[in-house]
Formats: C-alpha cells, sequence, structure tokens
C-alpha cells in the first residue's frame, strides 16, 4: 500500500485559462501533506489533477507529468478509471449515494466495479472500512438505512470509509472538515492521524491550524490576482512552515498580514 | 530529506511575461487526456445515447419530409389545372380563409384567457388561503390534463345555451362587424359559431398558461418579496413591485405556448364548430380552422383531396413553427438578464 | 428661524403613528353581498327577470366599484388600490372555475348515469339504430359499449411509450451526461422544442404519410392499409418524446455534479455511474414525467383518427386493421351517431360515459404521476 507521487512541471487549464503553473512536488508515501492558501489559488484543482478528477469539467487539460512510484498517470493509455481506484477522494460536502443504505454506500465502490463478493467478504469489507472511518460503533446497528439520514460528521466518515473501501494507495481530500462542527472535524482528524499509517493522504484546507495538527508536510499556495494563474510558493515540513518558512509570502500569509 | 520546492520566482507574474503565450494552453502533445482509453461499455453507452438524439432529428426532418411528399399532387394539380382543388381556384384561395380562421379562433382564445390565467395564477400564489393555495395549483394541474376530446364534448352541449347571449351581442353591438347578425338579423340558432369555439379553446387553454405562471411566480426570490414589503408596500404594490417585473418573460412564454396550443387544437373546434364560408361576424356560422378541416373531411378523403388535407397540414405546420420560433425570440429578448 | 423650531419640536415630539384607519374585516363580505342584491335588481328591472350571467358580471362590476369607493373614502388611496386589486384577482379566479366546474360536473353527472359494467365490456358489433330507438323510446336498455376503445386505447399508448421512452430518456442522457452543451446538443434542444410545438394532427398526417408511402413501395395501391394501430402509435410517439425528452433532462441536471464525482473518484467508469447512480437517483421523477407524458398523448384524439381510423369492433393487432380509443370513440359516437335524429341521444349517452373513464384514466395517471414522485424518491432518513 501507499505511494510516493511526483509532480513535475504540472500546468492545469481550463479551456484557454491557465489556472495552476508549474508545479513541482514529492509527496512521500504514508505521510500526510496538507495544500494551504488563499481562495482562488489553485490548491483543490491541484489535489484534482492527482486522480484525473479535474477532467470531469469540461475543457479542463494538464501539462507535465504525476508519477505514482515512478509512472505518470497521465501516460499514453493510461485509463483515468484505473488512476481513481489508486487515488481515492473526499469531497468537501459529503455526499453519500442517496438511493444507498449506509452498507451499499461502503460497497458501492467494490460493486460498481464488478466484484463480485460473498456475504461474509462483504460484511467483513464494511466492518473493516467503517472501522477504519472510526464510524463502525455508530452505525453498526444501522447499516441498511439510509446514508443520508446519518449527521454530517458521520456522513463524511461514511464517504471516507467508503473511499477505502476499494483499498486505493493515495488518499485525497478536499477540504473535507469544511461544512462540519468542531467536534466532527476532530473526530476527523484524529482519522487522519491514524490513516496515515497505511495511505499516503493529501489534504486541502482552509485551516491553518488544522494543516499544523494533521500534516507533516505543507504546501502554500498563492495568486498574484484575479485571472493569473496559482502557483506553489513553498513546500516545506509543517513546522518550518509555521515557524520559520522560506518565503516573505508565506509567512505574511501563515501571520495573517496577507494582501 | 529533500525539499523540493516551488518552481518559479515567487515575484509578481504579470508584467514581465507576456501574458498571452503564457495563457495559451499547451498543444497536442501536452494536452493528453484526449487520448485517454475509451472503455467499451462507455463507448456503447454513449453511442446509443447520440443515436436516440440524432433520431430526434431524423423524426422531424421526416415529418417534413413526408408531408412534403405526400403534397406532391395538390402541388402538381395546383400548376397544371387549379380548379382541381375543391373550391374551383386554386389551392390558395381554398386554404386562406382557413388560415385566417385559425388564427382568429387562437386571438380570441388568446385574449380571454390570459388575464384570466394571470388572476388564477396570482390568486393561487399570493392571495389564496395558505393553505388551500397547494390543492387549488393540483386542481389546475389537473384541468390542464382533460383531453381536448372533452372539452369538445361539454363545447356541444353548452353551444345552445348562447344563442340568447349571441342575440344580445348582436343587437346591442351589431355595428361591430364580429357581433353583425346575419342579412335577416339573426344569429345562428345551434350557437355553433367560430366565437363559441373560441371560448372553449380560450377555457381548454386557460389551465395551461395558469399553471405555467404559477411556476414562474411561485419562483420569485422570496428576498425581493420581503424587501418590497419591509419598504411599507401594500400587498399589491409587492406584486407589481417584485413578482410582475420578474415574471415578465415567463409570462409571455406561457402565453405563447397557449396560443401554440390553440392554433393546433382540433377536437373541441370539429366537434363545435359547424363549418362554413369564411365571413367577419363570429356570431352567425361560418368560418373554419385548419385543424378542424382536416379532422372533419379527412376519414372520408381520398386521392387529391388526401393530398390537398395533408398540404393543409403542412401550411399549419409552419404557421405554428414561426409563431414558437417568435414566441423564443420575444422570450429571449424580455428575459431578465442576469438575475 | 421660529418654524424651523417648530418643525423640529414636532418631529422629535410626535409618536411614531403604528395605526391606521381601517375597514372591519367583515366590510368586503357586506359590500359583496350588498352588490349582488343591486345586481339582481337591476336584473328585474332592465332584463325583466332573474338572469345568472348577468347578475353575475353586474355583481362583479359594481362590488369592484363599491369596494374601492368605500375603501378610498376611509382607508386611503393605496390601501383602496390594494383592495380592488384583490377582488378583482379573486373574482377572475372565481368566474373562471365557474366553466371548469361545469365541464367537471358535466363529465361526472352524464358519465355517471350512462355509465354502466355493460359499456365497458361490451363492443360496438351488430349495433343497430333499432336498438337506439327502442332505448330512447324506453324499451330497451342501453346497447353497445366501448370495451374495443379501452382495449385500443391500452394497446396504442403502450406501444407509445416502447417506442418513445427508450429514444426520450436516452436523448436527454445524451443532452446532460453528454453532449457538455455543443453543437449537436443545442441543434437536438432545439429541434426538441419546435417538436413540442407540433400540433397533434400533423403529427398524425406525419405518421399516415410515412406508412402509407412504405405501404404504396411494398403494394402499390394499398395506401389504406397503413391505417393502423401501430401507425397511431407513432403518432403518438411524435407527441410524446419531446416531453419525455424536456422532463428527464430537468430531472437529470437536479442530480448534483457531487455524486457522480463521488462514483468517479471510487473509479467507476462513466456510463456505470450514469446507470448506478444518476439514474437511480433521479428514476422517481423519470418515471413520473413518463407517467405525465402518458397522461397527455392517451386523451389525443385528432392522431388517432387520422391514423387508425375508427373500429366498431375488438381488434387486438396493431399491426392490422382499424382501431378505436376512447377518445376517437367520443368523437365518432357524437359527430356520427348510430342512429341519427331523436334517437342520436343514447350515441350522445356513450359518447359521456367513454368520456368519464377517459378523465378518470387521466386523473389516476396524474396521481400516480404525484405517488411515484412521492414514494421512490431517494429516502431522506431520521
Amino acid at each position: 500500500m501507499s505511494k510516493q507521487i511526483d509532480i513535475k512541471d504540472l500546468d492545469i487549464f481550463y479551456g484557454d485559462f491557465r489556472a495552476v503553473d508549474g508545479v513541482q512536488m514529492q509527496i512521500k508515501p504514508r505521510s500526510v501533506t496538507a495544500f494551504i492558501g488563499p481562495s482562488g489559488c489553485g490548491k483543490s484543482t491541484v489535489l484534482r489533477t492527482l486522480n484525473r478528477m479535474h477532467e470531469v469539467i469540461p475543457g479542463a487539460s494538464v501539462s507535465g507529468e504525476v508519477l505514482m512510484d515512478g509512472n505518470d498517470i497521465y501516460g499514453a493509455g493510461v485509463d483515468p478509471v484505473n488512476v481513481r481506484r489508486e487515488v481515492g477522494m473526499v469531497f468537501q460536502r459529503a455526499n453519500p449515494f442517496p438511493t444507498m443504505s449506509i452498507k451499499e454506500n461502503v460497497l458501492a465502490g467494490v460493486r460498481l466495479n464488478n466484484k463480485r463478493l460473498s456475504k461474509t467478504e462483504a460484511d467483513d469489507l464494511t466492518e473493516r472500512a467503517l472501522r477504519g472511518a472510526n464510524l463502525w460503533n455508530e452505525v453498526k446497528d444501522r447499516l441498511n438505512l439510509p446514508g443520508s439520514g446519518l449527521s454530517g460528521g458521520q456522513q463524511q466518515r461514511l464517504c471516507i470509509a467508503r473511499a477505502i473501501a476499494v483499498e486505493p494507495e493515495v488518499l485525497l481530500m478536499d477540504e473535507p472538515c469544511s461544512a462540519l462542527d468542531p467536534i466532527s472535524t476532530l473526530a476527523i482528524e484524529d482519522l487522519i492521524n491514524d490513516l496515515k499509517d497505511k495511505y499516503t493522504v493529501v489534504i486541502v484546507t482552509h485551516n491553518m491550524q488544522q494543516a499544523a495538527r494533521v500534516s507533516d508536510k505543507t504546501a502554500f499556495f498563492n495568486i498574484a490576482g484575479t485571472g493569473k494563474p496559482g502557483k506553489l510558493i513553498e513546500f516545506n515540513e509543517t513546522s518550518t512552515i509555521f515557524s520559520n518558512p522560506d518565503k516573505e509570502e508565506t509567512e505574511n500569509y501563515i501571520s495573517g498580514r496577507f494582501g | 530529506m529533500p525539499i523540493s520546492t516551488q518552481t518559479t520566482e515567487s515575484g509578481p507574474t504579470g508584467p514581465g511575461s507576456t501574458p498571452e503565450s503564457g495563457q495559451k494552453p499547451p498543444q497536442s502533445p501536452a494536452t493528453r487526456q484526449q487520448k485517454a482509453v475509451v472503455r467499451p461499455g462507455d463507448r456503447i453507452f454513449s453511442a446509443a445515447t447520440l443515436i436516440a438524439g440524432i433520431l430526434i432529428l431524423v423524426i422531424l426532418a421526416g415529418v417534413a419530409l413526408f408531408l412534403l411528399a405526400q403534397s406532391k399532387d395538390t402541388i402538381t394539380a395546383q400548376i397544371s389545372d387549379p380548379s382541381q382543388i375543391t373550391g374551383g381556384k386554386g389551392f390558395f384561395s381554398y386554404v386562406w380563409p382557413l388560415v385566417i380562421g385559425t388564427l382568429i379562433s387562437a386571438a380570441i382564445a388568446l385574449i380571454v384567457a390570459t388575464p384570466f390565467s394571470l388572476g388564477i395564477a396570482l390568486f393561487t400564489t399570493h392571495m389564496a388561503p395558505r393553505k388551500l393555495a397547494p390543492v387549488l395549483g393540483y386542481v389546475i394541474d389537473l384541468l390542464a390534463a382533460i383531453p381536448s376530446v372533452v372539452y369538445g364534448l361539454w363545447g356541444i352541449a353548452l353551444a345552445g345555451n348562447l344563442t340568447g347571449f349571441y342575440l344580445w351581442l348582436s343587437k346591442w353591438f351589431g355595428w361591430i362587424p364580429i357581433f353583425a347578425p346575419a342579412a335577416d338579423g339573426s344569429v345562428s340558432q345551434t350557437g355553433r359559431t367560430l366565437l363559441t369555439a373560441s371560448l372553449v379553446l380560450s377555457i381548454m387553454i386557460l389551465p395551461i398558461i395558469t399553471s405555467l405562471t404559477r411556476e414562474i411566480f411561485l419562483q420569485t426570490p422570496r428576498l425581493q418579496e420581503e424587501a418590497a414589503l419591509a419598504l411599507g408596500a401594500t400587498r399589491w404594490e409587492m406584486i407589481r413591485m417584485a413578482v410582475l417585473p420578474f415574471g415578465k418573460s415567463g409570462i409571455v412564454s406561457a402565453t405563447m405556448l397557449g396560443l401554440g396550443r390553440a392554433l393546433g387544437e382540433t377536437m373541441a373546434v370539429a366537434m363545435i364548430l359547424s363549418p362554413g364560408v369564411l365571413t367577419a361576424s363570429l356570431v352567425v356560422s361560418g368560418n373554419q380552422t385548419i385543424a378542424s378541416e382536416i379532422a372533419q373531411n379527412f376519414p372520408e378523403a381520398a386521392g387529391l383531396r388526401l393530398s390537398e388535407l395533408i398540404t393543409v397540414g403542412l401550411v399549419l405546420f409552419v404557421i405554428t413553427l414561426l409563431v414558437n420560433m417568435g414566441a423564443r425570440a420575444i422570450v429571449a429578448r424580455t428575459s431578465v438578464k442576469g438575475s | 428661524m421660529t418654524t424651523m423650531n417648530t418643525t423640529t419640536e414636532a418631529a422629535v415630539s410626535k409618536p411614531a403613528k403604528l395605526t391606521s384607519k381601517q375597514l372591519p374585516k367583515a366590510t368586503p363580505w357586506i359590500v359583496a353581498v350588498a352588490s349582488i342584491l343591486v345586481a339582481i335588481v337591476i336584473s328585474f328591472i332592465a332584463f325583466g327577470g332573474f338572469n345568472i350571467p348577468v347578475v353575475a358580471v353586474l355583481a362583479g362590476l359594481i362590488n369592484a366599484i363599491a369596494v374601492f369607493a368605500v375603501s378610498a373614502s376611509y382607508e386611503g388611496r393605496r390601501k383602496a388600490v390594494d383592495r380592488i386589486a384583490t377582488t378583482i384577482v379573486t373574482s377572475t379566479f372565481v368566474l373562471a372555475c365557474v366553466p371548469l366546474i361545469s365541464l367537471l360536473w358535466l363529465t361526472v353527472s352524464k358519465g355517471g348515469a350512462a355509465i354502466s359494467g355493460d359499456l365497458l365490456t361490451r363492443t360496438m358489433l351488430g349495433m343497430k339504430g333499432v336498438l337506439d330507438q327502442q332505448y330512447v323510446a324506453g324499451e330497451a336498455t342501453l346497447a353497445g359499449g366501448f370495451y374495443h376503445a379501452i382495449v385500443g386505447t391500452v394497446l396504442i399508448t403502450l406501444a407509445a411509450c416502447v417506442i418513445s421512452i427508450p429514444i426520450g430518456v436516452l436523448t436527454a442522457i445524451y443532452l446532460v451526461e453528454y453532449s457538455n452543451k455543443n453543437r449537436l446538443g443545442k441543434a437536438i434542444t432545439f429541434l426538441v422544442d419546435v417538436m413540442t410545438g407540433i400540433p397533434s394532427i400533423v403529427a398524425g398526417l406525419f405518421a399516415f404519410a410515412l406508412f402509407s408511402t412504405i405501404a404504396n413501395v411494398l403494394l402499390p395501391g394499398a395506401a389504406g392499409i397503413a391505417k393502423t394501430g401501430f401507425t397511431a402509435a407513432v403518432a403518438l410517439s411524435v407527441l410524446m418524446i419531446p416531453i419525455v425528452v424536456r422532463n428527464t433532462e430537468e430531472i437529470l441536471r437536479l442530480v448534483p455534479m457531487d455524486l457522480r464525482e463521488a462514483s468517479y473518484a471510487l473509479g467507476v467508469p462513466k456510463w456505470k455511474t450514469i446507470v448506478k447512480i444518476v439514474l437511480p437517483t433521479s428514476v422517481s421523477g423519470i418515471l413520473s414525467g413518463v407517467t405525465i407524458a402518458i397522461a397527455r398523448v392517451i386523451g389525443e384524439t385528432a392522431p388517432i383518427m387520422v391514423t387508425a381510423g375508427f373500429a366498431k369492433t375488438l381488434n387486438w393487432n396493431l399491426f392490422s386493421g382499424w382501431m378505436s380509443t376512447l377518445p376517437t370513440f367520443i368523437y365518432d359516437s357524437q359527430l356520427r351517431p348510430v342512429s341519427p335524429g331523436a334517437a342520436a341521444l343514447a350515441s350522445s349517452e356513450r359518447a359521456w360515459a367513454a368520456a368519464l373513464v377517459l378523465v378518470a384514466l387521466v386523473m389516476v395517471l396524474n396521481l400516480l404521476a404525484r405517488i411515484i414522485a412521492k414514494v421512490l424518491a431517494p429516502k431522506a432518513g431520521r
């Protein structure tokens, strides 16, 4: 499990618009990397290129390389569907499938990918994934109820369980706590700490304290102005970023003197 | 642990670099996701949906083509010997009164139905008691679904009762050509006139226009309504300030849809109207619409007559097409921009 | 100086005015009743009797004027305008209800009086004018029936569904999921709009022209065999497809992008995401839209009569021979009674009975659409 990601000269476009310019980065396996920066700086966009989700938006394209353990996920003949099976993703807003029960939600990725599961395999996987997402104890008695009946924080953990049930190598999280209350946020942050034993985790967050709490390394993105591309300003140990960053721009943002 | 860091200088990007070349996406070698594998499942499914979409183009082209093909005999007859056409004076003098009758009946229906539709829509959305309003809305939707043949049946039952009203109209308003009585001072004995047909048409399109307008009124942003009320507006002032301006383009398009319905409506007119020659007066027997002409004559038609009726249908198709396009143009012009 | 002082003082000392003169709540009702009474009096004087339409129109006018006058003199102009607007809007509503209620009432009373189990299970096979004359003379019960028309309605509508639901739903999927607003997608949207506006009789003429051309090619001179139930089904499909496309498209666009992204992120291919996630989420809306479309075309008369003729007897074969549906049966019975003259009443009664069945069918379909939308919608949980 868990892979290293190398990003080389990554440019991202929406149609003719250059959204992100020249990103270089190396993300180590079994670590948590946080992307921080002001709104519109391209941090979510970069995250979405790591499992080729940005292509879902019409007109989006990239140039450059994203290597997972040395294999370019944008190489010729690479199927984005296969990439996404290796790289799971959790979204800003919890989005359990409304037509499915809690258990069906967890198994959705596996079932929809044509894997036949025996009843015991399915039960085992459900329990494993829900335990992995720290949700098992709360929902074990109502696995067949709709996932949309859970609280916001529980729904988000259900989505994490759904993502890890397909046993990805990498887990991407796009502001997973931005719609949650502080207690649910704490639960997710604890979970992220546990997840890093098995997965390479990349998390986008608006909340700098959160980045400081959960991540090993932090990447700071910034944008020069509207209509300009976002850039990676600094990528460093989280402790360095928050105590003694290399760049003045980072320092300004961290200390709130931004703009 | 090596620190791989940023790429470019962290200085401001703008002025120095050439934005033109900088903003352009890379050419084909670099944009690579187009080359991504297409799965057979995806290919089959997207092809199926594409074929379905293209079928719609084919059907519509077919409608025009086959109607044209069947009109061939009429066109040949019109060129070689116009006296063969019903009426003996060629196709255009045959179809002209029908077109006029169609337009008049649709126009009357629209003029009568629109104010009532607006009233009902306003009443059910802003004035009716809260608990009653959704029920009324639902009843309107149900009425919109009643088949036109039932309206026709009802119109026949009703027509006889209108002769008194028509007599009164011709007595007091006979100086207006559309209410003029026949030469001997009488009006239609059966009441089965174009005016009756138009009134039934207006009742038919009433629920349709209402249910569309209602939907628009319900979408009025709550904030705008509250803003008006907070300024001290009365309910009517609020409706005039917030609801009506917001719904303007919606009302126009709902009306136009109603017009389209009235133009193409066959059965109610075919059942109610006892057809005759084109006359200006709407309270005496006479007049005919296109759809009704086809419905009344098609079952017995053969040969050239059949072809004539299909050609008349083609004319109706073109008229409704023009009306719909005109409606769309109006809607595009009046729609609120950037709201 | 002095004046300025006084105004300032006045503004400071004067308490905010929150109450204003208001008419008692019962006033509109009193005015309305008075208006009706006045209208009745005028009706007696000017028209020599009680004339319901005259009274209604007069009462409405007098009421509007009186409400305005009373309110304007007591509450002020703005309030009066508000009241008169309310009065006018309410009266248009009441006035418009009259014909609609009359329609429903006639259908239920006339249809209800005529309908019987026999009418529902018999056809017009062997129907003679003599039988109707006997019925009108009170010597026999109402003969004939419209079982054949019910069968025809069901068969033709089912065939139309089989043709139009797949085409309509797939087209909507193409428009929402695949077209990305490209040229073809825009063209299809435009043409679907155009199709919505096709008059129903033109749709019928198209289907007839299509099949009689085909029949002419296969069997020259036998264009008559083009009139079948299937031809009618094709005509109905032309009317039904745009409704299905529109409704389905609207519903599919409501499915949040979040769900599609969640599915893609699990490594699920696009087509499977559509089939397993998007469609199940929107199935209630799609089905209810389809039901509305069925309710809409099941009452169509014109396209059926030009494509399937008027059958008097039972025909289970969609591909051969004429067929009747409830709407064409109603039309045919009313306009071409079995026995002309006084005995035409019998045909008219059959028509009203069939109308009652048809209206009930349409209402049930509409109700069904509502129920489907509620019951099958994704559960909110809790």
